[in-house]
């Protein structure tokens, strides 16, 4: 036996062990593979043979060859036969193999669990610790149920090197198997008082790690880890327990009280970063910040780590503070300068960081300077990553909060150009983004926008190096367009629209160029416009040629949409330049296709507008066309052939006063909204009248940084003329103070200084149209905040002209009637029209833009609503006009002919009018024509007619409607008492036209004029509406409402929205609202919600037309 | 805190020590290897020791031509990690004595036991530096007495 066991020995020896093979491995390097499979051959060998020693030696080399990511799987089985030798030798190897090569999925596993019973009941106690061990790395929820109890047992051995293991295994075993918490969990917590402190850290880990999985558990164990916590000196156990007061904290309150002060002891007086770190994050994390100074002391630390020459700790520095940042930008504000310096770092993660902590940190006196550094930052960025990580960063600094920190556009327009010059970074659409948004929103910049943005194109080339790869040439796009939009800006349009036309343009992407033909087109109306009133009428010819010259480089284009819009602009401008030699004025009409102002439009508007019943968005308007009909086909041939699809280009003319008028109003209303951020008069004039020698811009040399394209603007330089602008504005306010105090100092004997500057003293230089994503329907409180004001009289509504007379002054129009075939050159050469219609009235900018593509037989109509507005004031009477429920759908054959929808709108300021828009669809396939309005007028309403036509005449509708297509017409009515609805009834008259015959087809409706239509929404000061109330004029009357199941907020919404009333205030579940009729009448409502019922007090000055605005709202809710 | 991992790669990117404390996949394992491996000797010699990687914390440090790496939670300690790695490298150097690349390479299994006598399932066990050594003392003695057995019987 002793010689066989020898034996054995000795032929170990001449196998290769351990180091012979990793010797063999590195002196393979060529062919390690090949080597390394003939080893494993060896393996297999020597796994066979009996001797346990050869086994685990071979175990051994396998462990080896697994971390360098060969596969053992298939020796699974020899693990377990070693792991089970009863030589310790053999069993750690055994153990340690199975520790690295098994895993949940290793069947053999299951063979393993008497083995390790055995082991862990070993009076060895290194038998026990190696099988703790190795179970520890491949426990399966198997082996938990079945050894729980086996290791539940060992928490109690008498060895505590046994007890540590166990204790921490059963965190894994927990894990694993769930149901054994319970039974070992008192165990578990006696562990924490063991005398043996590795026992005692090891619980300590195990509970912390249990509590932050569900803390609430583990509450009662608070006052034990307070014990601990100021009792031990171990900064491992601390650093546990703090975490662990971490989780319990949110779940128990009056914790924190009881902690903030041993944390911050410790915070005082540790040397240890580790703990100090972890004391700083659980108050940051625990909000402790009603302890005084708690804060301050915070950053103060982390001000420490910041500046330490450690990298680490500088990292967590930052990771730190922008944790308090979140919550109090004011402390971390004040260490700015060193977050700057980290800018500088040579670490990358750190100037990350750092990059995301000055987001937080800017304010309007830093922005500029923040900036600054972060541009030289971008110049001196050596990867493309960090750069464009800047790039992003100075965009998001910058536009934060609708640009809240912006008081210099031209400024920003400026830094907005210098980052186009960054070559090959992917965010040229984000700029692009940015430029648009600033010269749409920003209406005092589009002069210098338009200015810079034309200099971009005429240095396009410097751009765009590499066309295809290359992000930068997105702003090019941007560039294209705000040239365009805004070309009456131009200093040289001519030039500009040359730049957009060249050939190189082209090589741009399709998207790109689409823009450029487009804008190219208003611009070219623009031209003409400034050269029709020259005397030389060559001028206006060239202007013509030179795109018709350009425009078919274009029209050949392998873009779709390029090549279309291409096309449509050239007959477009062909057509003129033959109206042009017989001396015909064409530039209004051409300009009237880029007629409006395109504004801001808030993201979520449109969803706000309710679909009117019975509209399907889905549907198809006209039918789909069919597959083989457009591939049979020619498509040119079809579209010579085709009917002249109508489109009418409606605007109307404003004289000059008029314009005036509404400027004026409207700078009114800015100056009473909250959102707008005043123009500060001043600063424009700083910029104009400073010829100081250091603004004069001077092109540097500096061959490190990239090339500068003169006249193209210095972002540096806004930050001089800023400093001195604020100076200037600062001087004034001083003087302005001073005054003050010299009429006060005779008063009173000391006066507050006027200090340093503080963030609300800025002033911007430019405003931004704000647009507000909430509007009123959704949030009441937001309505209470639009509304409570007084209506200043600026603020009234204007009368509403009347639609039918000005519409019938448009010369497209007068064409349109007049005789078709006149009109047909025009109608072919143009593929697509634009169609721009603009509700000029004051506070309804509702646009339509509506496309009309030709393609084969089919007519798609495009029509996009953009409903914009300036203020949230805005947005509610728009909401108030269009009203959802469009209640006059009239019935019968009006949905087989045509389809009628109506409105009803009071008019403020002549109290004996009301203005009803009425919306006409044609829904059959004939041609509708010569349509008449008429209402049979009654005592009390009459429709307003032309003069010296009759009192039964009706009124033309100022259009004739082809298949498919609707349109809106308006007709004033004099109404004399507006104390009861009434209903009126009427007819109307038309043509209808076929393709062989026409017939005179008669409608009747009924128009029903309900109270609610003569009640406007008018705001109303609780003060005001108190003193109403008191002034005993007005009569009560009260109604109540059952069963009414919906959330207050929306019960206000929908009155407001649909009887037209303003919250004045609200508390809890009770609110006061007002509303106003046409005739004066002051309506007041109290109204008081419990449970489902809802009661309404209502008092007004007119008894009968509060019965039966109650009887409507009541209406509405049972509609409901 | 409890570890999901734990490499040792030397400078040229090959593995020397891996501990998984989590159970994955052998698949899983050399991806995620792989990936760190890549990224940490990417990173710059003067850059901070943690970067975030996955849903996880990286924590890493060099020792002469070796990476300690180690990937804990969300709300570990980062420092506190350090620490760890700090104290198994000083471990290592008092029970190999003044321990290089070589010796982990041809005693991997050492490096092993004492690592297992340090961090159990991903937590520091131990805290002393006296009571881990003579823990692996102990075992050894073990080892070699029963090898010295053999030879004599």
């Amino acid at each position: 036996m002793a010689l066989k066991i020898v034996k054995g020995s000795i032929d170990r020896m001449f196998d290769k062990n351990l180091q012979d093979l990793v010797r063999g491995i590195r002196n393979h390097k060529e062919d390690e593979a090949k080597y390394i499979s003939t080893c494993i051959d060896e393996i297999k060998q020597e796994l066979k043979q009996d001797n346990i020693a050869v086994k685990a030696n071979a175990v051994c080399k396998l462990t080896y060859l697994q971390m360098l990511g060969y596969d053992v799987s298939w020796a699974a089985f020899n693990i377990v036969e070693v792991m089970s030798s009863s030589k310790f030798t053999y069993k750690r190897i055994g153990y340690l193999a199975a520790s690295q090569c098994f895993h949940e999925s290793t069947d053999v596993i299951m063979l393993t669990t008497n083995q390790i019973r055995k082991d862990l009941s070993s009076p060895n106690q290194y038998d026990t610790g190696v099988a703790l061990t190795g179970l520890s790395c491949f426990v399966t929820p198997d082996l938990a149920r079945d050894l729980a109890n086996d290791i539940m047992t060992l928490m109690s051995h008498t060895k505590p090197y046994i007890r540590k293991k166990a204790v921490l295994i059963m965190y894994k075993v927990f894990l694993k198997y769930p149901e054994s918490l319970r039974p070992a969990f008192p165990r578990l917590k006696e562990k924490l008082e063991d005398p043996d402190p590795g026992v005692q850290s090891a619980a300590v880990n195990v509970i912390c790690e249990l509590a932050r999985r569900n803390p609430k558990n583990y509450l009662s164990l608070a006052p034990l880890f307070f014990k601990l916590m100021t009792s031990s000196t171990n900064n491992w156990v601390l650093i546990k327990i703090i975490k662990l007061f971490g989780a319990l904290t949110p779940l128990e309150p009056r914790l924190g009280k009881k902690l903030i002060e041993p944390l911050t002891n410790l915070i005082h007086s540790t040397s240890a970063m580790s703990l100090l770190y972890e004391c700083v994050n659980t108050v940051i994390a625990g909000q402790y910040w009603f302890s005084v100074g708690s804060k301050e002391l915070c950053v103060q630390k982390l001000r420490i780590l910041i500046e330490d020459s450690d990298q680490n700790l500088k990292y967590l520095g930052l990771l730190a503070m922008s944790k308090i940042l979140k919550t109090h930008p004011k402390s971390v504000q004040s260490h700015k300068d060193l977050i700057l310096q980290c800018l500088d770092d040579k670490d990358e993660s750190i100037r990350l960081r750092a990059l995301d902590l000055l987001y937080g940190m800017v304010s309007k006196k830093n922005l500029m300077e923040i900036v600054k550094k972060l541009m030289l930052h971008v110049d001196k960025a050596e990867g493309t990553t960090y750069r464009d990580e800047l790039l992003t960063k100075i965009i998001d600094i910058c536009s934060q909060s609708n640009y809240q920190y912006i008081t210099n556009f031209e400024w920003y327009i400026s830094i907005l150009v210098e980052l186009t010059r960054l070559e090959g970074t992917r965010h040229g659409h984000l700029i692009a983004s940015q430029m648009l948004d600033v010269a749409i929103r920003v209406k005092a910049i589009r002069v210098f926008a338009v200015a810079q943005m034309a200099t971009l194109l005429d240095n396009a080339h410097l751009l765009t190096g590499n066309m295809q790869r290359n992000g930068i040439c997105e702003v090019l796009y941007a560039a294209a367009w705000i040239c365009g939009e805004f070309s009456e800006h131009l200093e040289n349009p001519m030039q500009t629209l040359e730049a957009m036309l060249r050939p190189k343009v082209a090589t741009l992407p399709g998207h790109i160029q689409a823009v450029y033909v487009q804008n190219a087109a208003k611009l070219f109306a623009t031209i003409l416009k400034s050269q029709e009133g020259n005397t030389d009428s060559t001028a206006a010819q060239d202007t013509s040629q030179l795109m018709i010259d350009r425009l078919p480089l274009f029209v050949q284009s392998a873009n779709l949409e390029v090549q279309e819009r291409a096309s449509c602009i050239l007959q477009l401008v062909k057509y003129i330049q033959k109206l042009q030699q017989k001396d015909v004025e064409v530039a209004e009409e051409v300009n009237a296709l880029f007629a409006g102002e395109l504004n801001p439009v808030a993201p979520k508007a449109q969803k706000k507008v309710p679909v009117p019943e019975g509209l399907d968005l889905d549907a198809w308007i006209n039918e789909p066309p069919s597959e083989s009909e457009s591939e049979d086909e020619q498509p040119k041939a079809i579209f010579a052939k085709e009917e002249p699809k109508h489109s009418r280009p409606r605007h109307t003319e404003v004289d000059e006063k008029e314009l005036a008028r509404r400027r004026e109003a409207r700078k009114q209303e800015q100056a009473n909204n909250p959102f707008y951020i005043k123009a500060s008069p001043s600063s424009q004039k700083v910029y104009q009248d400073a010829p100081g020698v250091e603004h004069i811009p001077v092109v540097q040399i500096d061959l490190s940084v990239p090339l500068k394209v003169p006249g193209l603007p210095m972002s540096d330089q806004y930050v001089k003329l800023e400093e001195e602008r604020r100076q200037k504005e600062r001087a004034e306010k001083k003087k302005k103070e001073k005054k003050k105090r010299k009429e006060k100092r005779s008063g009173r004997g000391k006066k507050h200084d006027s200090g340093p500057e503080s963030e609300e003293d800025i002033t911007p230089a430019h405003q931004v149209d704000i647009v507000t994503e909430e509007m009123p329907e959704s949030n009441c409180a937001s309505v209470r905040f639009y509304l409570s004001r007084p209506l200043a009289d600026s603020e009234k509504l204007p009368v509403r002209s009347h639609r039918a007379a000005e519409a019938a002054k448009s010369p497209a129009e007068d064409g349109e009637t007049e005789n078709a075939t006149s009109l047909e050159p025009k109608k072919k050469s143009s593929k697509e029209k634009r169609e721009k219609k603009k509700d000029k009235d004051r506070d309804r900018k509702v646009m339509v833009k509506c496309w009309i593509h030709h393609w084969d037989c089919a007519f798609f109509v495009f029509i996009f609503f953009c409903l914009h507005f300036l203020t949230g004031n805005d947005a509610y009477h728009l909401l108030c006009s269009c009203k959802s429920d469009f209640k006059g759908r009239l019935n019968g054959r009006w949905e087989t002919m045509s389809d009628t929808v109506y409105d009803i709108q009071g008019n403020l300021q002549d109290g004996s009018q009301v203005v009803v828009s009425v919306i006409f669809e044609n829904k059959c396939d004939s041609f509708l024509k010569s349509m008449e309005f008429n209402v049979l007028d009654s005592l009390n309403s009459k429709l307003q007619r032309p003069e010296g036509s009759g009192p039964h005449d009706g009124l033309t509708v100022p259009f004739q409607l082809p298949p498919g297509v609707s349109n809106e017409a308006r007709f004033v009515f004099t109404v004399q008492s507006i104390v009861m609805p009434q209903k009126l009834k009427g007819t109307l008259t038309f043509i209808v036209k076929n393709e062989d015959s026409s017939t005179h087809e008669k409608l009747d409706f009924k128009l029903h004029f309900t109270c609610t239509s003569y009640l406007i929404t008018t705001p109303c000061y609780s003060d005001a509406f108190a003193k109403l109330l008191e002034s005993g004029d007005l009569k009560g009357s009260s109604v109540r409402l059952e069963g009414v199941n919906m959330p207050f907020h929306h019960l206000l919404a929908r009155i407001c929205f649909h009887h037209h009333f303003s919250i004045v205030e609200r508390i809890d579940s009770c609110a006061s609202m007002y509303s106003r009729s046409i005739q004066g009448h002051h309506v007041c409502l109290l109204v008081k919600t419990s449970g489902q019922t809802v009661s309404i007090d209502a008092k007004c000055d007119e008894p009968t037309l509060l019965g039966n605005v109650l009887d409507e709202i009541k209406q509405t809710f049972s509609q409901c | 805190m409890f570890f999901s991992f734990m490499l040792l790669f030397s400078r040229q990117g090959k593995l020397r020590l891996q501990k998984w404390y989590v159970p994955l996949s052998d698949k899983e394992k050399k991806k995620i290897t792989r990936e760190l491996v890549q990224t940490v000797l990417a990173r710059k010699p003067k850059m901070c020791s943690f970067l975030e990687w996955r849903d996880l914390k990286i924590v890493y440090k060099r020792y002469a031509s070796l990476y300690f790496c180690c990937a804990i939670e969300d709300q570990d300690n980062e420092l506190i990690t350090l620490e760890i790695i700090h104290r198994y490298v000083e471990l290592l150097d008092k029970y190999f004595g003044s321990v290089c690349e070589l010796d982990i390479i041809f005693n991997f299994e050492k490096a092993y036991f004492i690592l297992d006598e340090f961090l159990l399932g991903g937590e520091a066990q131990e805290t002393s530096k006296k009571n881990v050594l003579k823990a692996i003392e102990q075992a050894d003695l073990l080892q070699e007495e029963k090898i010295l057995k053999v030879y004599i019987n």
